[in-house]
């Protein structure tokens, strides 16, 4: 059964690692700040937590801000943790991209631009995914409709 | 590109959105020199309908017919996924009829998607459609016994949010068991068409082999990714439902390459049987359905709930603000983690290959575009 | 052996059944007879091949077929062709006109002309009996690669470019196989025209060639597009192939034309192989026709069963598999023929050359592999899109 790591514990790891990096944390999530956020990915993948697996990148559009998701997994120790960052202004966000990290991310992190607009540094090949180049605005902001 | 003696040059193919092989509407741009695939970029998008923009306007049950139709050859299995992180937001308890019910009917879906997939593989090493014709004569038989259970054939919103929505008529549980009983010699009639068939061998034997560490690395999931050696199953590693009851095997790969992948489905299908035989045998009576307002408002959060559908990991993300409808619903499409690494698998080989390569990673388009 | 002079001074005597001037003083009324003969049965034969695959192959596929249009189906082909003549002929605006229209009359009239030299319903029944017969039908079915490269150059589309270019390659690679197979049976007859070789069988070359038969059979296979080598429309891959850009009656034409061709190469079985017009009770012609639906029987048995090769394992398979075996055979029967003790009767030579077909076929399996094939890219290409 796959563990849900307690994100306090993470948090207090991550602390003495990048201080002034960890924003928040409950139960299973922890929120960094968006700057430290590929410092505190690759710690969380080459460290011995081993979070090797990719499960899911999504993007959520809280109005004051936007936050990016990552739920990551270690497939040799069996859990899980849930990482957030949060980007605040509306115009033009942007975050390191994880591709480097892991792989899985490469479509996921498209398909977050295109449908968030959320820009994503470091990305090989950042293009609109499901939706056709030209497409004016970023349909899943809570603005768009 | 340049050869000892002729100056050869590249030529770009576009294996357009209309293709009789490629699984929908899935386009991709191909560099090629002669018949060798020297650069693969897929492009997709042509199936977009808006899905999680739809979501954030509809209750949580009129969402379910929407997940019907993501991945529409294993819709059972997209409701389950649905209705499992709902009732994780929610906390609802789902009583043991409806338990049993769901796993049934998700492993008779596993067999019906499988069957599918293999048999559109052969059809792609271009065996002409026959042994599609006999896995689709079984399909029907399952397809059968869902038009009996729910009305439905194809998109069946047949899970509710607190358990099913039917119970099946009592002509359904004898069905079921001759099905069971006559599905393995079936299994074994495809076999020994195809196994150990010299040009199927040929032909997809070292072909297209995804290494273990991209594997991961690429967060592929499902028989893709077992295929590669990977020992993992979201069935016996992140239990949910009532998996723990059910003693069965998870089929792995050594290789990876195309057949590696087409016997693990095989291979599936007799466990997903299995696992039919142990849940008819302990079927309790009892509600199908707990007790759940029409209009279910969960508290506020946000959760990621997921199974192991038959392509790989379904995995659902929702956020709400205790309000009927959900702020955010994200799909995370097992397909389409899937094809990240297609370039890799496919560069260096023919044409031919690359056909039978994508048809081994099994797509729905509806997963990928939503 | 054989008596190659007595059978020419026989021949002369008019004792083979038809003379060469069948059926009269004129020789425009003989060939006026025969062409009217060779194109009722070549197109008799067409449709029966149709009927006889879409209906066998649907069987062997768990349903039906066509059984609508007229009694159990039969006139199914011919109500398609009236459809496919009442349709739009569609040509892209950048083919090269005069090639697109010639290339389904390029690709047809070779299957027809190959009856020219089979005998049909008797010693001396056919067109003319050349005495280099299979000269001529070999390099007969050599035009066959020239239709379908004319369809798949003109059309352009880069698919059928695709099926074209691996049309010639298997074509052309799969000819030599082929006469050295027929090269065996010619060595065996003692002369290469065709009513001779019927003439000649008193025992079936099948029996006392069998590996010969075999790779005749795939390399007609190969030569005709036919499953498992039918990679020319693999329509899971390139839809159609060269024929994808041709619509209405041409279409037709390239229908006819496949199967026309099929019809030439179970027709060259049946009189190479399987001893022709003979057999006892039925009318001779029926027998040829009966011979060819079991041989064309046997290839949409394959078709309905097995995969198709990739086009590298195909060359592979024609170069390093067919070929050598047609050479060793080729020696193995040379040997035979040439110090044969006269008078020993030569069903003797049926399970010799059985177990040697079988040790040829064996050391083969074990050793040629059509696996692999997977090429090194080292460099990333760069596209610029026109």
């Amino acid at each position: 059964m796959t563990v849900a790591l307690s994100g306090k514990g993470v948090a207090e790891e991550i602390s003495k690692r990048f201080p002034g990096s960890v924003v928040s944390s409950d139960e299973m999530t922890i929120v960094v700040s968006c700057d430290k956020l590929f410092a505190v990915a690759e710690f969380l993948k080459t460290s011995d937590l081993t979070m090797d697996y990719l499960v899911n990148l999504t993007s959520v559009d809280y109005v004051d801000y936007f936050e990016v998701v990552y739920h990551l997994v270690s497939i040799k120790r069996n859990h899980s943790l849930t990482l957030k960052t949060r980007l605040y202004g509306r115009e033009k966000p942007s975050v390191a991209s994880v591709t480097p990290l892991w792989r899985g991310a490469e479509l996921q992190e498209r398909e977050v631009y295109d449908l968030m607009g959320i820009t994503f540094e470091g990305h090989p090949n950042l293009k609109r995914l499901l939706l056709w180049e030209g497409y004016p605005g970023h349909p899943l902001r809570r603005d768009y409709l | 590109m340049e050869t000892t003696q002729l100056r050869t040059e590249p030529f770009v193919i576009n294996l357009g959105p209309h293709h009789p092989s490629t699984h929908g509407v899935f386009r991709m741009r191909v560099v090629f020199d002669g018949e060798v695939v020297v650069d693969v970029e897929p492009m997709f998008g042509y199936l977009h309908r808006g899905i999680e923009k739809l979501a954030e306007g509809r209750t949580y049950t009129q969402i379910i017919p929407l997940t019907d139709r993501l991945d529409y050859l294993a819709a059972m299995s997209n409701n389950w996924g649905y209705v499992m992180a709902v009732e994780k937001l929610a906390s609802v308890p789902v009583p043991e009829r409806a338990e049993y019910l769901r796993i049934i009917v998700g492993e008779m879906m596993r067999i019906s998607s499988h069957l599918l997939a293999t048999g559109f593989l052969i059809n792609e090493l271009g065996a002409f459609f026959t042994p599609l014709m006999y896995m689709y004569r079984e399909r029907e038989k399952l397809l059968d016994l869902f038009d009996m259970l729910c009305g439905q054939r194809l998109t069946y919103n047949y899970m509710r949010v607190g358990g099913v929505s039917h119970d099946p008529p009592p002509e359904w549980w004898p069905a079921v068991k001759r099905f069971v009983q006559e599905m393995p010699s079936y299994i074994d009639d495809y076999e020994n068409l195809i196994t150990t068939n010299e040009i199927v061998l040929s032909r997809t034997k070292g072909v297209g082999v995804l290494s273990r560490e991209l594997a991961i690395n690429a967060s592929a999931s499902g028989p893709f990714l077992r295929a590669s050696g990977i020992d993992w199953d979201l069935r016996r590693d992140d239990t949910y439902s009532i998996y723990n009851r059910f003693k069965f095997d998870i089929p792995i790969g050594t290789n990876g390459d195309v057949y590696d992948r087409y016997m693990c489905r095989v291979k599936e299908m007799r466990q997903s049987v299995r696992i039919i035989e142990q849940a008819l045998q302990q079927v309790p009576k009892g509600e199908f359905r707990s007790n759940v307002p029409h209009l279910i408002r969960p508290p506020v959060g946000d959760v990621y709930g997921h199974i192991e559908a038959p392509r790989g990991e379904l995995g659902f993300y929702l956020v709400s603000d205790n309000s009927i409808a959900p702020y955010r619903f994200h799909v995370r499409p097992s397909t389409m983690i899937n094809l990240t690494t297609l370039r890799d698998l496919t560069i260096g080989w023919k044409l031919a290959d690359l056909i039978v390569i994508f048809g081994s990673v099994d797509v729905v388009l509806g997963e990928i575009d939503r | 052996m054989i008596d190659i002079d007595n059978l020419k001074a026989a021949a002369q005597a008019g004792q083979t059944t038809f003379p060469p001037d069948w059926p009269g003083a004129n020789p425009w009324l003989h060939a006026l007879v025969y062409i009217v003969a060779i194109i009722a049965f070549t197109l008799i034969m067409i449709l029966a091949f149709i009927y006889a695959e879409r209906r066998g192959v649907a069987r062997f596929q768990l349903r039906l077929g066509p059984n609508r249009a007229g009694p159990e189906g039969v006139l199914q082909a011919v109500a398609d062709l009236v459809k496919l003549l009442l349709k739009e002929d569609i040509v892209p605006t950048l083919a090269d006109k005069i090639v697109h229209l010639l290339a389904p009359v390029v690709a047809t009239f070779p299957a027809m002309m190959i009856f020219a030299v089979v005998p049909l319903w008797g010693s001396g029944a056919l067109l003319s009996d050349l005495d280099v017969g299979t000269l001529y039908v070999l390099a007969i079915s050599s035009f066959g690669v020239l239709g379908v490269f004319m369809a798949g150059w003109a059309s352009s589309n880069k698919y059928a470019l695709i099926s074209a270019m691996r049309g010639v390659a298997q074509m052309v690679s799969y000819e030599i196989p082929l006469v050295m197979a027929l090269l065996s049976v010619v060595i065996m007859a003692g002369t290469l025209s065709l009513n001779g070789i019927v003439d000649n069988q008193d025992i079936p070359y099948l029996l006392l060639q069998p590996l010969a038969a075999v790779i005749y059979f795939l390399a007609m296979s190969a030569e005709v597009n036919r499953s498992p080598f039918d990679l020319l429309e693999a329509e899971s891959e390139i839809i159609a192939g060269y024929h994808t850009e041709y619509s209405g009656m041409k279409f037709a034409l390239f229908y006819v034309a496949e199967y026309g061709h099929a019809v030439a190469g179970m027709a060259i079985f049946a009189t190479f192989f399987l001893s022709g017009w003979k057999g006892p009770v039925l009318p001779p012609i029926l027998w040829l026709a009966i011979k060819m639906l079991i041989a064309f029987f046997i290839s949409f048995w394959i078709r309905a069963t097995l995969p198709r090769l990739r086009v590298d394992q195909l060359m592979g398979l024609g170069w390093k598999a067919l070929l050598p075996l047609a050479v060793i055979n080729v020696v193995i029967t040379s040997i035979e023929v040439l110090f044969w003790p006269d008078g020993l009767t030569m069903w003797i030579l049926v399970p010799v050359n059985f177990v040697i077909a079988a040790a040829l076929v064996y050391i083969w399996s074990r050793t040629v592999s059509l696996r692999g094939g997977r090429v090194e890219i080292r460099t990333r290409t760069e596209i610029k899109t026109a």
